[in-house]
């Protein structure tokens, strides 16, 4: 059984591998590129899971690493490498186990697209990255791949490039990411200047004997740049909702199980160097907390679908990471696997009903889909459920740890933060499906439910959504808990009172959306007119994007104009004046080849003896 | 003695006289067979090298010695050889019924550069470097019924026996000093004075001609032009590295740098090589004669990092000329597909390559990207050590000037690149390229791509090499 953890590096190669043979060969048959592609993750997930349980046979502390110099000189080595724990373990699983549904899924989904097998390739290639992410047993590896989700996020949200908005999209989230990737790079750099070592267990008994607390903070801040891009935290969070554009199983991927779980587990990878400085902890459960408060208060007047579950990943997002803050690694980290089967879910039967109403996305313009798609209305309620934290889901279990830790750990605003979060996602969640699902609009009347191929995948979802929160649930005795630790965690008891509270929160806000949406007892037109600026405020998704705008166009562009006229002036003129120079160089010396076998040899022979005086001369002069 | 480790000479010397008495045995068709004789002997060749890497054994008194840096050079020549062999699939019917003299000459130019390596003796080197440099004589001249090709045949022998002549000079001015020709014995026998200076500066520039650093270099580009592709590459990569394999040898056990600096003697031949190659190269439109002007700038690179004369430098030489074979031998592959398909090396010949056959301007361009030192290619790693080491030994400008000059290259290099994507072509449809040149192409792609994202693989296996001069 042991062998099988040194096998662990095929899980993140085979997709990397159908990648390669997809993209050089086996594009002109999209069928084998399908079935390639989920070959690989599917193989990969039978490795995860014989992984898994030897990690979760073993102690609590388990590790498996093993490492080759990849690159090795005075000053810096790296590796290449595999680290296999428990947080590894959790993540392998959450990523194969989304990653095969959702291409599983895609076969429904994609199926008349043109571009079928590039597709296949892209999402293997993704899947690659963040697989090579997870088992990376150092940043500068980490980087490598963190780095390659980028790319391959980018590549699969402008999929559809052919549309302006897809295009946009896609630079968008690029080009956010790399601010956020400056930072961690940078941060990345400092680790290897200060400590000597990239090595996650070198740096974390390294970083525990330092005392510099100026350098720690600087440095874990610039890392922690790296997750506010990827997991889309304030004020960096721009990308994630424009994402959609991407075809929907990709979206799914994005939000549950990719791109932004890095960033979250890079914080709890890293989790010794946040750690050891309460001040960018403080920073990282405030920025968590106001991402999920904001994020949330947005999502309750879109009116796209897709737009809405973007909003409440952000939220959800900022779930995580505050959790990371308060010092709750493992709620932080047990919330992003729960979320990512009923968030994969939620997309998943999003793009069953976008793909049977003719790529229709408002939800004022669905209704009555719970007679025609039964099996999507029905899971998407599970997921629904989940999320909002309905007892026994497994949201509930995820987000109570959450609640708990933040009480727990002195932060209480944060606690009654997240409380009111679990209210307004309960609330904007159903008053999605009032309206989309069980709303008496006559958009939905030529909906048809989706093919098996597409179903299947929901339904397992939906039994993951429903029961994956048990394994950290007091219940079992909170044995995600147990194996996802670190020096110094910490394990409140469970707190009856904050569950009854929490779930009379989601209860309250699910009853709130019932009565306004299905039963209509309150005029939501009017409350949209009586309230008209901050309709409009959260609507606009607080001006962001637009401030953003401005500041560019203003700062950014101005610089820019500045720069370009000093490259066009000077640097321009410098250098072509040395590529002048150059090439004039080049073709006069071009003429000492005259094809003359006589003056080949002349060159020689003066060569020769130049080289000889100079030498004679440079010896014997300056000894004597 | 253990005569078993000279199995992959003897093998070689025996295949190549085979070859040539089948040549004369075997009928038209029948012929086919000794081009895949030869193939296999140097296979067999490699393979023997390679198992036998870290065996160790000095013959005859230090005249000839088997050792870990000469296996190293003898893997790479055969390596070299097959694939060049390979390549020439496309060219055979040029060659008309001289096919199996090719092979055999093939052969003993082979054993000329593995003596080059193993020899412990200056008269041992110089009869390597003879065998190796007559039979090129001929394999450039091959062509007979193509005026340039007896032209750079002609220009070749005129201009090599003057190299050799400088050369042999300079042998008999140190043997002369010294008493001795066996290289390990020099060191301890000679002292500082002008006529040590001269034959050193003799015997450097007799191999500057080998390795064409400028000024020795005038004869390459229209030899290398002149030749047919296949042995032009062969020349390339081959030869010039038998060049710096003697060359290393002599230097770093005979002369003392205590004695004479000969080292800032080669790092202003580097230096000098590498801005006239690089700056010619940048005025070249025909691919062939660019390829050519650039395997001059390269030499240039490895001879900063034996100028360096320091672990890294001498790891760099080794490191890039072994990774120099594939790059190179890339890139002249393509060339010669093209050719043989259009009948010409112009760039415009290259034209919308990219639309035509997708995996020669592929490995045309990632070939060219390593020789520009692009990462993650190969020829980032090997210009890396090569630089570390001018570094390490005080060679600051040295450096510079390479980093300068690789950045010139880049802009030549890219220039067939955009031929291939951008430019555009009245001819369309596909190349042809025979099985055994598509092997050739794909494992100089691979071993590219490979040795620059894993250097550490090639890079312990050089280390081992020079273990010998630490």
């Amino acid at each position: 059984m042991q062998n099988v953890l040194s096998l662990s590096w095929v899980i993140p190669f085979l997709p990397f591998l159908a990648f390669a043979l997809i993209g050089l060969f086996l594009h002109r048959w999209p069928k084998i590129s399908a079935a390639l592609s989920i070959l690989s993750i599917g193989v990969g997930l039978i490795l995860s899971i014989l992984i898994s349980m030897i990690v979760f046979a073993g102690e609590a502390g388990f590790t498996y690493e093993v490492a080759v110099r990849w690159l090795n000189m005075p000053g810096l080595s790296v590796d290449m490498g595999l680290l296999i724990d428990p947080l590894t373990a959790v993540m392998l699983l959450v990523v194969t186990i989304v990653a095969l549904l959702v291409q599983v899924y895609s076969l429904g989904y994609m199926h008349d697209d043109p571009g079928f097998a590039s597709y296949y390739a892209y999402q293997s290639i993704f899947a690659g990255s963040m697989l090579g992410l997870v088992v990376a047993n150092n940043f500068g590896q980490i980087f490598v791949f963190w780095e390659l989700v980028g790319l391959s996020s980018y590549l699969l949200i402008g999929f559809w490039f052919g549309r302006n908005s897809a295009k946009d999209a896609a630079k968008k989230a690029f080009i956010t990411n790399r601010i956020g990737d400056f930072g961690f790079l940078l941060g990345i750099l400092f680790l290897q200047i200060i400590f000597g070592t990239l090595n996650y267990s070198e740096l974390a008994g390294a970083v525990a004997g330092y005392g510099n607390t100026a350098i720690l903070i600087t440095v874990s801040l610039l890392l922690f740049a790296g997750p506010v891009g990827k997991s889309a935290q304030f004020p960096l969070h721009v990308w994630l909702p424009d994402a959609m554009e991407g075809p929907t199983p990709v979206s799914a991927l994005i939000h549950a199980a990719t791109m932004v779980a890095a960033g979250v587990y890079l914080i709890a990878r890293a989790f010794f160097i946040f750690n050891a400085s309460p001040e960018t902890m403080l920073v990282i459960a405030i920025i968590g907390g106001f991402t999920a408060l904001f994020a949330a208060s947005i999502a309750l007047v879109q009116n796209d679908i897709k737009r809405i579950l973007a909003y409440s990943t952000l939220s959800q997002l900022g779930y995580m990471v505050m959790a990371m803050g308060v010092g709750a690694m493992a709620a932080g980290m047990f919330h992003l696997m729960t979320h990512a089967f009923f968030k994969s879910l939620l997309f998943l039967a999003a793009g069953s009903v976008i793909h049977a109403l003719a790529n229709e996305q408002d939800i004022w313009k669905m209704g009555n889909l719970h007679k025609k798609m039964p099996i999507t209305t029905w899971t998407f309620v599970i997921g629904a459920l989940a999320l909002s934290g309905i007892p026994p889901l497994s949201g509930f279990w995820s987000k109570d740890e959450i609640l708990l830790s933040a009480l727990a750990s002195g932060h209480t605003a944060l606690y009654i933060l997240g409380s009111l979060v679990a209210f307004m996602t309960a609330f904007y969640m159903f008053r999605l499906i009032f309206v989309a699902f069980f709303g008496d609009n006559k958009g939905g009347e030529q909906a048809h439910e989706s093919p098996a191929v597409m179903t299947v995948p929901l339904i397992i979802l939906a039994v993951l959504a429903v029961v994956a929160g048990l394994v950290g649930s007091p219940l079992m005795n909170n044995a995600f808990d147990h194996y996802i630790t670190y020096p110094g965690a910490f394990h409140p008891a469970p707190n009856h009172s904050i569950m009854i509270i929490s779930s009379l929160l989601a209860i309250a806000g699910i009853f709130l959306a019932w009565a306004i949406y299905q039963k209509k007892w309150v005029d939501f037109e009017r409350i949209k007119i009586k309230m008209g600026g901050l309709y409009q405020l959260l609507y606009h998704k607080y001006y962001i994007d637009e401030i953003y705008a401005w500041l560019i166009k203003h700062f950014v562009d101005g610089t820019a104009r500045l720069m370009e006229w000093f490259d066009l002036k000077v640097i321009n003129g410098a250098v072509n004046g040395i590529a002048w120079l150059t090439g004039h160089l080049g073709i006069t010396l071009r003429y000492t080849e005259d094809g003359q076998v006589q003056s080949y040899a002349l060159y020689m022979y003066a060569g020769i003896i130049i080289l000889l005086i100079a030498a004679l001369c440079a010896v014997f002069t300056v000894l004597a | 003695m253990n005569y078993s480790l000279l199995a992959p000479e003897i093998l070689a010397t025996a295949v190549g006289m085979l070859v040539l008495i089948l040549g004369l045995i075997f009928k038209d068709r029948a012929r086919q067979s000794v081009g895949i004789i030869s193939l296999l002997s140097l296979v067999a060749v490699l393979i023997l090298v390679i198992l036998r890497f870290t065996d160790t054994q000095v013959f005859f008194n230090g005249i000839y010695q088997v050792d870990t840096y000469a296996n190293f050079f003898k893997a790479l020549f055969a390596l070299a050889a097959v694939l060049v062999i390979l390549n020439s699939s496309q060219y055979m019917e040029r060659f008309g019924n001289k096919k199996s003299e090719f092979y055999a000459l093939m052969m003993f130019a082979t054993v000329g550069m593995m003596v080059m390596a193993s020899a412990g003796d200056l008269l041992t080197i110089y009869i390597g470097l003879e065998l190796m440099t007559v039979s090129f004589y001929i394999l450039t001249a091959y062509l007979l019924e193509d005026e340039t090709s007896s032209e750079a045949g002609l220009k070749y022998l005129i201009l090599g026996a003057i190299s050799s002549a400088v050369l042999l000079f300079g042998m008999s001015l140190v043997f002369a000093l010294s008493g001795t020709t066996v290289i390990t014995q020099i060191a301890g026998q000679i002292s500082r004075e002008p006529a040590l200076i001269a034959g050193v500066i003799l015997i450097a520039a007799g191999f500057a001609f080998k390795i064409a650093a400028v000024p020795f270099h005038m004869w390459a580009p229209d030899i290398y032009q002149g030749a047919p592709t296949p042995i032009t590459t062969y020349l390339a990569v081959g030869s010039k590295a038998a060049g710096f394999a003697a060359l290393l040898r002599i230097f770093i056990f005979a002369i003392p740098l205590t004695q004479f600096n000969w080292s800032l003697v080669l790092a202003i031949l580097a230096a000098l090589t590498m801005v006239v190659g690089n700056l010619i190269a940048l005025t070249q439109t025909n691919v062939k004669r660019m390829l050519a002007y650039s395997s001059i700038a390269q030499a240039g690179y490895i001879l900063a990092g034996l100028a360096a004369a320091n672990q890294y430098g001498l790891k760099g030489v080794l490191f890039y000329a072994m990774l120099y074979v594939f790059s190179n031998t890339g890139a002249f592959a393509v060339a010669t597909a093209v050719e043989v398909n259009t009948g010409s090396t112009d760039r415009d010949a290259f034209n919308a390559l990219g639309q035509r056959s997708p995996m020669l301007a592929a490995v045309m361009t990632i070939c060219l990207l390593s020789l520009a030192g692009i990462p993650p290619m190969a020829g980032f790693a090997g210009k890396f050590y090569l630089f570390s080491g001018a570094i390490q030994a005080g060679y600051l400008w040295l450096a510079f000037i390479g980093l300068l000059m690789s950045m010139i290259s880049v802009y030549y290099y890219l220039l067939v690149a955009k031929a291939m994507y951008i430019g555009s072509n009245p001819q369309t449809g596909a190349m042809t390229v025979k099985a055994p040149a598509r092997l050739a192409l794909w494992v100089c792609l691979l071993a590219t791509i490979l040795i620059g994202v894993y250097p550490a693989l090639l890079s312990n296996w050089a280390q081992t090499a020079i273990s010998i001069f630490m």
